[in-house]
């Protein structure tokens, strides 16, 4: 079996968000829309203040509450674990976005594009009517992924067959691979490494794990980010 | 729990908080209705108390209606019910439409049993839709659900009291019971109410949304149960009094109860926000994707 994850090493992320822009630019989000985001995390007082970045997204959970609540099933879950969303079956009730304990989903009521009323190149190629005022999210850019498969390439190794986010982070700091797979990318960085998944408590049991080295801060109620 | 970035969730407006003010309402207005005229040998004026409940059912899910991206497939919301409570409140809505008809029209009684049992269920499931809703801690807390149940049940009481008043016909014995059953529900949510506050504090919500509810704590608790409450044991105990009272008492439990639901909805619907978890070691304990396989009736995507 397969259950593709991604792997962000929060040691090596610099916050420089160019996996916030490749994403934008492959997926050709509307304004507002960041299916992939860097928090600017900061906590502390002066002088003792830390500070990291933090890529967020869909999870893709093994057990995704998205899934369970959406009435018109146009969430679903592959094989291989990346949740999906059926742009013609949704009704964009957006119960899937409360549901979502990681703020990963997005609903745009009319085309938006960058520069005003007109698309961009990239924007008028990738646009996809479907898309309006239904839910939508990260992908883990599936489509890549399978269109690798079937060249025979291995996702998470092969750039063809990788999400574009992973593909441009200047760091290092984002991987991508089949976490069932002992020997794959991800699964030796995290039996190397400390790592925690977020919200773990909820039981989502999301998809995306960080590499991280200190222990949370007792109190995280004066974490903030820093865009907020 | 600890996490940074509760911002208030904008996805679900007045008009979705509409749905569990006005529908639960009337939801509640059938099941009150039917328990209230038991054992129905006078049957339940339909224009008076069974249309006014559909109305408050059907402006519920009108609001909800304009509130969806894709109003035209609306029917699709009936395709997932083995998991969605949405699909499952969509689902009784249709059915309480038909046999609230029926059973105030033929006046039988496996009809009005029917149609008790669908209003409440009907309530049932806008708590359970709440608690489904795992990215906002003030929803996902598992006492909201008798909050909402108790809070529509006293809204559904509250309301069939004020139709009575105005419009008695030959139905005006059941309203001292009524007062009584009203006065108990109200005791009842004042109690679930602050359980549920408490709950929430226990559970470490989102200091924003505590802060919210707890700011409506002195409203509910005096204008929304204490004073009705006191008006409603005087309306009991003076008879002279009685109906306007008791019309002042129901008219507080019910704002009090729609204004509950309201800044539940929309105001305190602080999201999860993010956080960092507990360190771990060592490869990942895997747990399978549960996949879609669970489902008996599932669409094909391939």
């Amino acid at each position: 079996m397969t259950r593709y994850v991604m792997v962000a090493d929060l040691n090596r992320c610099v916050g420089c968000q160019t996996c916030t822009a490749a994403c934008k630019h492959t997926n050709a989000t509307p304004p507002g829309v960041q299916w992939r985001k860097v928090l600017d995390v900061e906590w502390g007082e002066y002088p003792d203040v830390q500070r990291l970045f933090m890529p967020v997204g869909c999870q893709h959970c093994a057990d995704p509450p998205c899934m369970h609540v959406c009435p018109s099933t146009a969430t679903g879950q592959r094989e291989d674990g990346i949740v999906t969303i059926d742009y013609d079956l949704c009704i964009g009730c957006s119960y899937c976005t409360v549901a979502c304990p990681y703020q990963a989903r997005y609903k745009v009521d009319r085309p938006e594009f960058a520069y005003g009323d007109e698309p961009t190149e990239t924007e008028a190629k990738r646009f996809d009517p479907r898309t309006i005022g239904v839910a939508q999210k990260c992908t883990f850019c599936s489509d890549r992924v399978d269109a690798g498969l079937e060249q025979g390439l291995k996702p998470g190794v092969d750039p063809e067959a990788t999400p574009g986010c992973v593909n441009s982070c200047i760091a290092d700091a984002l991987s991508f691979g089949d976490i069932e797979d002992e020997n794959s990318n991800v699964s030796e960085l995290l039996a190397e490494n400390t790592w925690f998944q977020m919200h773990a408590e909820l039981g989502t049991e999301p998809g995306f794990y960080y590499l991280w080295d200190k222990e949370p801060p007792a109190t995280q109620g004066d974490m903030h980010n820093a865009d907020d | 729990m600890n996490a940074f970035g509760n911002l208030l969730q904008t996805q679900w407006d007045w008009r979705a908080a509409g749905n569990f003010m006005f529908g639960g309402c009337g939801g509640a207005l059938v099941f009150m209705a039917a328990l209230m005229f038991f054992p129905w040998r006078d049957g339940i004026p339909l224009l008076t108390i069974g249309l006014p409940a559909l109305a408050l059912v059907g402006l519920g899910l009108l609001l909800v209606w304009l509130e969806i991206g894709r109003p035209w497939r609306f029917l699709h919301v009936f395709l997932h019910p083995q998991t969605s409570w949405m699909t499952r409140e969509a689902s009784v809505a249709v059915l309480l439409f038909p046999a609230t008809l029926a059973a105030f029209v033929l006046a039988t009684p496996a009809l009005f049993v029917a149609a008790a049992l669908l209003g409440l269920v009907f309530l049932y499931c806008q708590g359970r839709i709440l608690r489904a809703s795992k990215g906002i801690p003030a929803w996902r807390e598992p006492a909201v659900v008798p909050l909402i149940i108790v809070t529509g049940l006293a809204e559904g009481a509250a309301l069939l009291l004020v139709l009575l008043i105005f419009w008695p016909a030959s139905l005006s014995w059941t309203l001292t019971p009524l007062l009584s059953i009203l006065a108990v529900l109200l005791a009842l949510r004042l109690v679930a109410w602050r359980h549920y506050l408490r709950q929430l504090a226990a559970n470490q919500a989102p200091p924003a949304a505590l802060k919210i509810l707890q700011g409506i704590d002195g409203v509910q608790v005096v204008l929304g149960n204490a004073l009705p409450l006191l008006l409603l044991v005087t309306a009991l105990a003076v008879p002279a009094l009685r109906d306007p009272l008791a019309l002042l008492a129901a008219v507080l439990a019910t704002a009090a109860g729609w204004a509950l639901k309201f800044v539940l909805i929309a105001r305190a619907a602080k999201v999860q926000g993010y956080a960092l978890g507990k360190l771990q070691r060592g490869r990942p304990a895997i747990k399978p994707p549960v996949r879609r396989e669970k489902d008996r009736f599932v669409f094909s995507r391939d």
